[in-house]
């Protein structure tokens, strides 16, 4: 469906803003548009940043500031065009966001928080005390800017030019958000971990997606002068900063659009409050700030995802739309299926290798953690097209050898060859590149995107261009090709094992079986030669489990080698070709199911000794 | 610098620093217990500053006004609770504690205001007002939020940092204030003179320390909150209520801060918004620490004092910038400290 509600709102939205100073509404109205607007385009890159992204900065006014004072110098002292202003505040501004961003995005969560607080601060307290900088009086006089010899000198015409960005920024996030980048950068708030495991560099998205904030708020600052004409510190304090966070969170920080909304009720909260709140309470001063506190604690308290869903459920009842089972940010993919479902060429894939040869080799693996030893010397082999079983009784060391072998936990000593590479010491993402997927033990998806797109997180490898241009081409939507090929991947993996009707529904709407499954439709979307499943039966119904064994058998079959770790001795013995036991961290069998089920050692692993 | 003037440096730092150190030590206490990044510590520094100002200069301090509301929702959340959970025997001794003792309290504060009693029972006033607030906010502002995230619950705190500056300005107005020194005399030793002042901040901030330290080692509420520190959920099999020890450890922050602010108004003129500031200089000191050590903090917030003080001498304009770009080799340090490895963004 092309009248999806994301098309809807942005027609919208374009209306009532192109339409807006055309009216005979009063000057007062068009300058409060601009301030949403300003606001808006910087709550748009907090979105990205805290609401998706999962980083938390109060120091966004900071980067606003750097943005209006740069401008605002080089106009003034040096008599530049303000879009060289442009130009050089956001090359500060990137800059230092990057530099920033390289310090404090490696700490974990709640360090960020506070030093973007520190951060905002300190350039507040350096703004006020430069001498070129005019001090706490700023600059004034800064010239308007002048638009195919326009003179943008009043607020009526800044209002095109604000709006203007205003729905770029909105364009831009949305063609983000919804591409391989963009579920890389969705996948950095619960999901960290998954995604490293899927080749998803995070600490790069870390510092795209708080680059591109602070890109945003940079801009923002450009119009902010060129708009007041004049800069001082004081917009560009702490304080602002929190306010910003404030309102992406009253919108809705998880919603491009709820950044607008967020703007929207502060600007004219703000007005109400300053004219009514010295009447009623016979105070001057910066008061209406109590009234913003309260907001904040209430709607953190009774409505965490802020407004803007609260607002689109609403819609939603009162005029209710014939809903096709495809979410607004899902239409590409839908009308790429429709119209193009076998023409993509499929992605490249890696040669496989013939049946028989050696493609894991465990020699002598070991592994400590402290006095304990977890892993005790273990060596096992796996062929090509084989299923290999790795079983043994709780706390034996499964979990861990996999986590070796997957490279969670590095060796202590030994070592683990893969396709004749030692891969012993290698980090989980650069492991996923060698050709070896994986699944875990306790399911990790990202429960609010579709399952189509959680799938597509796998096959995040399987493109060759850099991150710079996979980000950029991302944002003007010049990534069609890729973006077809990579879900038309995801798709055809969904349908090998049997997902292909679940592929728009929400994945944590799935049952614990199909979640299953969907995580080894993702590991095969990496295009591994060897499969690593943590107790992929676990949780499973009689039924689903055949089914599982026939996918695996299926696999096989097709060249892919697997890796199992499973307690289920039924499906173990069925479907496996080669066994591995341990016991107490120690290799204690290995053989054919056959073998293995007349081992006594085994039988005395499992069952207890004869005495 | 002669000699002299670094005394006088190092003096300053560490009378500060101190201040700086309680404050660190009530951050890393509501953080371990809750989970929650308080920023609003400092304004329980200002609000107990100017509580006694108001107090010396003979009117009712505006806090009480915020107690007494506080006390009224919070009584009416907890009873109304009370009765959907059928529990009618416990709302006789509810309006005794919650209702009945908050608002004696503030009907004493206003009634001894114009009275001009001697300081150190105005002191005690003011920071009584102060504590009975801490448990207060908790119930209002964080305990439906309990098990929400760290992220969450810092934006909690932004809202009630929010409400207490702005309330704060509503009571005590823009100016600053302080209140005359405690203690005129001085210490000469050879050409190092020690303030009476200082002396008096540093002895009672030692003193609190202590007292702290040996609260939650050998009492069992103290072994309570270390409890709920190491483990929530652990604690709560055990009988530990996580609300009681909420409760308990902001009732410690508060008055904490309260008392750190009665030890600095005499040296420095608070004003409303005063106490932001130094609750985020508690908090890079705390950083340092990790939010997790407590003797870390307090020397973390000793050094902060100094690199205030000395950067003062030198660069006064840019004191506060330079404490506060401290925090970046510091976090530099403690991300290396910590082995660099990548967090999820959330917890």
């Amino acid at each position: 469906m092309l009248t999806s509600l994301r098309s809807r709102s942005l027609l919208l939205l374009v209306l009532v803003a192109t339409l807006l100073p055309l009216l005979p509404v009063p000057n007062f109205w068009v300058t409060q548009a601009n301030y949403v607007g300003l606001y808006g385009i910087v709550c748009i890159g907090l979105v990205l940043l805290t609401g998706v992204g999962g980083l938390t900065s109060f120091g966004q006014a900071a980067f606003v500031g750097l943005g209006a004072y740069a401008t605002g110098f080089l106009t003034t002292q040096t008599g530049l065009s303000p879009w060289l202003g442009l130009l050089a505040g956001l090359m500060i501004t990137g800059l230092c966001a990057y530099l920033i961003g390289q310090v404090t995005l490696r700490m974990s969560g709640h360090y960020l928080p506070l030093a973007t607080m520190a951060w905002g601060l300190s350039l507040y307290f350096l703004f006020g005390n430069m001498e070129w900088l005019g001090k706490y009086d700023g600059i004034s006089g800064i010239p308007p800017i002048t638009l195919f010899g326009i003179q943008l000198d009043n607020a009526r015409a800044m209002y095109y030019l604000i709006w203007f960005f205003v729905l770029c920024a909105v364009l831009i996030s949305l063609n983000l958000l919804n591409s391989r980048p963009g579920r890389a950068i969705r996948s950095l708030k619960g999901g960290a971990a998954m995604a490293e495991a899927m080749g998803v560099n995070t600490a790069h998205y870390k510092i795209t997606v708080f680059v591109l904030a602070a890109l945003l708020a940079s801009l923002s600052g450009w119009l902010y002068a060129h708009f007041q004409r004049t800069v001082n510190p004081t917009p560009f304090g702490i304080t602002m900063g929190i306010q910003y966070l404030m309102m992406a969170v009253i919108g809705g920080a998880g919603y491009v659009w709820g950044a607008l909304l967020g703007a929207l009720i502060m600007t004219l909260l703000q007005d109400k409050l300053q004219v009514w709140l010295p009447g009623l309470l016979g105070a001057n001063g910066n008061i209406e700030i109590v009234v913003y506190g309260l907001i904040l604690i209430l709607i953190l308290q009774y409505a965490q995802e802020g407004l803007w869903p609260v607002l689109h459920s609403l819609y939603g009842k009162l005029w209710p739309v014939h809903q096709s089972a495809v979410p607004p940010s899902l239409d590409l993919s839908d009308k790429a299926g429709n119209a193009l479902s076998d023409t993509i060429a499929p992605l490249a894939t890696r040669c496989k290798l013939a049946p028989g040869e050696l493609i894991l080799e465990v020699a002598a693996a070991r592994k400590q953690f402290g006095g304990l030893v977890a892993v005790n010397d273990v060596s096992f082999q796996i062929k090509a097209a084989d299923i290999v079983g790795l079983i043994g009784p709780n706390g034996a060391g499964k979990s861990t050898m996999f986590n070796l072998i997957s490279g969670v936990l590095s060796l202590t000593r030994g070592k683990i060859a893969f396709n004749g590479e030692t891969i012993g010491r290698l980090s989980a993402r650069q492991i996923v590149t060698r050709g070896i997927g994986r699944t875990f033990q306790h399911v990790q998806l990202l429960p609010t995107m579709s399952v189509l797109e959680n799938v597509a997180i796998g096959a995040h490898l399987r493109s060759a261009q850099g991150h710079l241009h996979q980000v950029m081409t991302a944002m003007f939507r010049l990534d069609h090709q890729q973006e077809r090929a990579l879900l038309q991947e995801a798709k055809r993996q969904l349908r090998r094992v049997g997902l292909g009707d679940y592929l728009h529904v929400q994945a944590g709407s799935l049952a614990l079986g199909q979640q299953r499954i969907l995580e080894i439709a993702r590991a095969l979307c990496s295009d591994p030669l060897l499969l690593l499943l943590d107790e992929p039966a676990a949780g499973l119904r009689l039924k689903e489990k055949q089914a599982l064994a026939e996918l695996l058998r299926q696999l096989r079959d097709e060249g892919m080698s697997i890796l199992l770790v499973e307690h289920d001795m039924d499906f173990v013995m069925e479907l496996t070709d080669h066994l591995v036991v341990m016991e107490f961290g120690s290799k204690i069998a290995e053989g054919t199911p056959t073998q293995i089920q007349s081992d006594p050692v085994v039988l005395e692993a499992y069952l207890g000794g004869v005495d | 610098m002669d000699f002299s003037i670094f005394t006088i440096l190092l003096q300053d730092g560490i009378t500060n620093g101190a201040i700086y150190a309680l404050v660190a030590l009530a951050l890393v206490l509501v953080f371990a217990v809750n989970r929650i990044i308080f920023l609003p510590q400092g304004e329980f520094v200002a609000f107990g500053a100017l509580t006694l100002v108001s107090l010396q200069a003979g009117t009712i301090p505006g806090t009480v006004w915020l107690l007494a509301v506080m006390a009224i929702l919070t009584t009416l959340l907890d009873l109304s609770a009370a009765l959907r959970l059928g529990r009618k025997r416990l709302i006789a001794r509810l309006l005794l504690i919650k209702l009945v003792s908050p608002l004696l309290l503030v009907a004493l504060v206003c009634w001894a205001a114009p009275r001009q009693w001697p300081l150190l029972v105005q002191a005690l006033l003011s920071i009584v007002t102060v504590t009975a607030m801490g448990p207060m906010i908790y119930r209002l502002a964080y305990q439906r939020l309990a098990n929400a995230k760290v992220l969450v619950l810092l934006i909690v705190s932004v809202g009630v940092h929010f409400v207490m500056t702005g309330l704060g300005l509503l009571f005590f107005g823009p100016e600053g204030a302080r209140v005359a020194p405690y203690v005129e005399s001085s210490l000469t030793l050879g050409t190092l003179e020690l303030s009476g002042q200082d002396m008096v901040v540093l002895a009672v901030s030692l003193l609190l320390m202590l007292v702290l330290a040996w609260f939650f080692n050998h009492t069992l509420y103290g072994k309570a909150l270390q409890a709920t520190a190491k483990n929530r959920v652990g604690a709560r099999l055990m009988g530990i209520s996580t609300t009681m020890a909420g409760k308990l450890s902001l009732c410690f922050a508060a008055f904490i801060g309260a008392l750190s602010g009665i030890l600095i108004v005499p040296t420095t003129a608070i004003y409303y918004d005063s106490g932001f500031l130094i609750g985020l200089k508690g908090f890079v000191g705390a950083i340092l620490g990790g939010l997790m050590s407590y003797p870390l903090a307090a020397i973390g917030a000793v050094l902060v004092g100094l690199l205030e003080a000395f950067s003062s001498f030198w660069a006064s304009e840019y004191k506060e910038v330079i404490v506060f770009t401290a925090i970046i080799p510091i976090l530099l340090w403690r991300s290396i400290a910590s082995g660099g490895t990548p967090h999820g963004g959330d917890e």
